[in-house]
């Protein structure tokens, strides 16, 4: 899979690979080109006109030179207008979607991603189908995130209330990493998530599969799929170590010590209220930092993550 | 004062009482050398923290709230309490003003009051970090929402840098009317040395661009005490707007960075190639460009934070003309070099690597300044590694090079050559081995401010760690360097270097009122005038600087 990632540049997988990559080796270059005149001629002058004898003094006090002064403010001139027109051009293109994109819902928040397909189908990663436009209506539940697929060189910020939107063409199949690239506080580098381009049959198939999220898994079996797709494993660990929430290996039905001092018995009351509104009943030991969940998961979906933890004793 | 007391500064008054209440720039100005250098090394340790932690993956010694923290205080140290006062207000203090052939700044109580609003923030900071609960991990961005009711730490920094803003705002206009002013008879405009022109452009911009960083930290605190949506989505408000304030200020904020520098690096170079400047009045005047144009470019720090696709391309067109200026004054100083007599002392190895870094940092914000290109490689590694080329590869290693020249002017100490040289040397390497690898891996996809990170960029930051760790090492090699000289150095002669402007034609350690007879001080000639070597101080001369010949 990795066979075109180069020194610079990471896997090319999208459209955008051809307008980036040029105006990226274009310009690194050309400074590259620079940056060996400017080190070239100061370390020769350096050398050349060295001092020899401590009361040696310059040969000469040149000052001006006009016509040298007037070359090197021209070229330079030009040829950063010849980069901002390639830039430019880039930008354009990777800035308007074509009207025949797929259009995809992205939702961010901390520390998860959440993508909503015209269908109803919701999933935790983004599966594209290859070689068609997708474009993705974003926008964020709490503070700035920033989504971020290298491979396909697209970048947007997630913003409350207001919604950002970027647009890609998958050209090669495979599953690339889809970061978050805007600081977002303690799991900003745990909000990570992947892109699966399939080809258009897959897709479909895939689409189908999705809107019926639950069907044919018992509901401990589905807690655990919510368990990584809701984004609770970004903070909690199933295997007795804690990191930034509470682990949830054997809680069930055990005695949890809140911050505020009292204890609350690990039950179906608690886990829905942990939920929905998190920061009521906060575990001693850990920040106020989980979102509250509330409008974006369903009852079926509590039940499962209560069976799921059920199945952790 | 009568001029049987104009001795030697330093010694001119004693006890610490006669620092805490004086009056004289140059002594302020000491006073901001070593405050700022202690926070420089403050920021430096949780530097070498951070990227400590980011030796493996995931976690090696601290969890993600404290890395967050680490590189948050890393930030807002070396941004608000050591670059932007350390070379305006440390070097321009003492130097300013005998290069101008001044006794003082305009005001000089003003100036003292200056210190203590910036000792007062940096007070506050500190408190902040070491007794209240809740460390600031923001950043040094402060980006809303996350940093609204956040916690009363965040609060007690943001005062902080609001007060420190002040200081700021009123050295810029002290040193504005100290140079309109206070310039010796014959001192014109074009006779000032560069660093004096890089002062006035920084000083302007610390004018006009710092209250907008005050209105900013207000409208926050109204948003916070009175519930008025300004910049939170919760009330109503709108984060982007936070970022084009924060950035009106901020992007101009590099130039009160870099400005300054650029105006060292035009007196060392001149000094030990013994030539005039190449290209004076373009020098002089890009600096103001610089400041000018440096307010127009902030939307590029926004290209991916939904700003319009026409606000993307003029800010993109801008900033490209803010590469132009400052590409023709490294032509400028590769010229000045041209038949000179070159003598690598150790503020000219600075001077060296000033010129190799600060070339990559500018070529690489040319890279970043393409909006396609940018789009790939905002917030990466790519950006930290640029902003630091520019700012420790600039701002940084002028400030060591303007400190190592100025050293005996200062102290009247000469510091040991050897190992000042070997620290430049290892602070330029460990530098390029710290930041180069991250132009690598933020091209490759890292973003930054990341605690845990894809193991297939280990091998780049830990070759950044390593790096890190030779920079200290040079690092405190120099300081060690410097404060050793203060015991055991040889007596400064006046003028160590041979240069040829004001204030090497005064003693070292100069007298309280900068010159044995300030008001005989009188100027014939340009700044660097090596063509004449009667520019000598002798008993009895009243001109300072000798007629061209």
């Amino acid at each position: 899979m990795d066979t075109t990632k180069t020194f610079w540049l990471p896997t090319r997988a999208s459209t955008f690979v051809d307008v980036v990559d040029p105006a990226f080796n274009l310009v690194m270059w050309m400074s590259l080109f620079f940056l060996l005149a400017v080190t070239a001629g100061v370390i020769y002058f350096v050398i050349k006109f060295r001092r020899k004898h401590p009361d040696q003094i310059a040969a000469d006090q040149i000052t001006h030179n006009f016509h040298l002064e007037l070359w090197w403010t021209i070229i330079p001139v030009f040829i950063v207008l010849v980069l901002f027109w390639v830039g430019f051009r880039g930008y354009l293109y990777m800035s308007i979607a074509p009207h025949n994109a797929t259009e995809i819902r992205v939702i961010g928040q901390k520390w998860s991603w959440m993508f909503e397909y015209p269908s109803g189908a919701t999933s935790d990663t983004l599966v594209v189908p290859l070689n068609e436009p997708v474009k993705l209506l974003m926008s964020s539940r709490d503070i700035l995130h920033s989504f971020s697929v290298p491979a396909f060189r697209v970048k947007m910020d997630l913003i409350p209330n207001r919604y950002t939107s970027v647009w890609f063409e998958a050209t090669t199949q495979g599953v690339f990493p889809i970061r978050c690239t805007e600081y977002c506080g303690t799991g900003h580098s745990e909000m990570l998530s992947a892109v699966k381009v399939v080809d258009y049959a897959a897709y479909e198939e895939w689409l189908v599969k999705a809107a019926s999220a639950g069907e044919g898994l018992t509901p401990a079996e589905f807690g655990q799929k919510l368990y990584a797709s809701k984004g609770c494993s970004a903070c909690h660990n199933i295997d007795g170590t804690s990191q930034i929430g509470p682990h949830w290996d054997g809680k069930w039905g055990t005695q949890v010590k809140l911050a505020s001092g009292e204890s609350v018995l690990f039950d179906e009351n608690y886990v829905r209220n942990s939920i929905l509104d998190p920061r009521s009943q906060v575990t001693a030991g850990y920040q106020p930092v989980m979102p509250a969940y509330k409008g974006i998961i369903t009852d079926a979906e509590i039940d499962a993550i209560i069976a799921y933890f059920k199945s952790l004793q | 004062m009568s001029h049987g007391e104009n001795i030697n500064y330093l010694i001119a008054r004693r006890g610490f009482w006669s620092w805490v209440i004086t009056l004289d720039h140059k002594r302020i100005g000491l006073m901001y050398l070593a405050t700022s250098s202690f926070f420089f090394m403050m920021g430096g340790i949780y530097a070498l923290l951070l990227r400590f932690e980011l030796l493996t993956p995931t976690k090696l010694f601290v969890d993600a709230d404290t890395y967050n923290q680490l590189f948050s205080l890393h930030g807002i140290i070396m941004v608000f309490l050591f670059i932007i006062p350390a070379i305006p207000a440390a070097m321009g203090n003492f130097i300013m003003p005998m290069q101008l052939g001044a006794m003082d700044v305009a005001f000089p109580r003003l100036n003292l009051f200056s210190y203590y609003l910036y000792a007062t923030g940096a007070l506050m900071i500190l408190f902040a970090i070491f007794f209240m609960p809740g460390l600031v991990d923001t950043g040094w961005t402060f980006y809303a929402p996350y940093s609204i009711a956040q916690n009363p730490s965040v609060v007690m920094v943001a005062l902080a840098i609001f007060i420190m803003g002040f200081s700021s705002i009123l050295t810029g206009l002290n040193f504005i009317v100290t140079i309109h002013t206070l310039r010796a008879p014959g001192l014109t405009w074009f006779r000032l040395p560069l660093f004096v022109w890089a002062l006035y452009a920084t000083s302007v911009i610390q004018v006009l661009a710092t209250p907008v960083l005050a209105i900013t930290l207000a409208l926050v605190a109204v948003e916070n005490f009175f519930g008025v949506g300004i910049f939170d989505p919760a009330l109503g408000g709108d984060p982007v707007l936070f970022q084009h304030f924060f950035w009106f200020y901020s992007h101009p904020a590099v130039y009160i960075m870099i400005v300054p520098a650029f105006g060292i690096i035009s007196e060392l170079i001149t000094a030990f190639s013994k030539r005039d400047i190449f290209g004076y009045r373009f020098i002089a005047f890009s600096s103001i460009a610089i400041a000018l144009i440096g307010f127009l470019v902030w939307g590029h720090h926004m290209f991916v934070a939904g700003q319009s696709l026409f606000a993307g391309m003029i800010f993109s067109f801008l900033t490209f003309f803010v590469g132009i200026p400052t590409a023709v004054k490294i032509f400028n100083w590769m010229a000045t070099l041209y038949k000179g007599s070159i003598e690598l002392k150790t503020p000219m190895l600075y001077v060296l690597a000033f010129l190799f870094l600060f070339t990559v940092g500018g070529l690489t914000g040319i890279m970043l300044g393409m909006v396609s290109v940018d789009i790939h490689l905002h917030d990466t590694y790519f950006v930290v590694a640029h902003f630091h080329y520019v700012m420790m590869g600039g701002n940084v290693i002028a400030f060591l090079g303007g400190v190592h020249y100025w050293w005996p002017k200062m102290t009247g100490k000469m510091y040991s050559e050897f190992w000042g040289r070997l620290s430049a040397s290892l602070i330029f390497i460990g530098f390029n081995v710290t930041f180069f690898m991250q132009f690598v891996m933020g091209s490759l996809g890292m973003p930054r401010r990341y605690y845990s990170y894809d193991p297939e960029f280990q091998i780049y930051h830990v070759i950044s760690t390593v790096g890190s760790w030779i920079v200290g090492v040079g690092l405190f090699m120099a300081l060690f360097n410097l404060l050793l000289s203060l015991r055991s150095g040889n007596n400064a002669p006046a003028n160590p270097w041979g240069a040829k402007t004001l204030e090497w034609q005064s003693a070292s350690p100069p007298p309280v009122l900068n010159f044995e007879e300030p008001e005989k001080v009188i100027v014939v000639t340009g700044p660097y005038a090596f063509d004449s070597d009667k520019s000598r101080i002798s008993n009895g001369t009243k001109t300072y600087q000798s007629e061209k010949v």
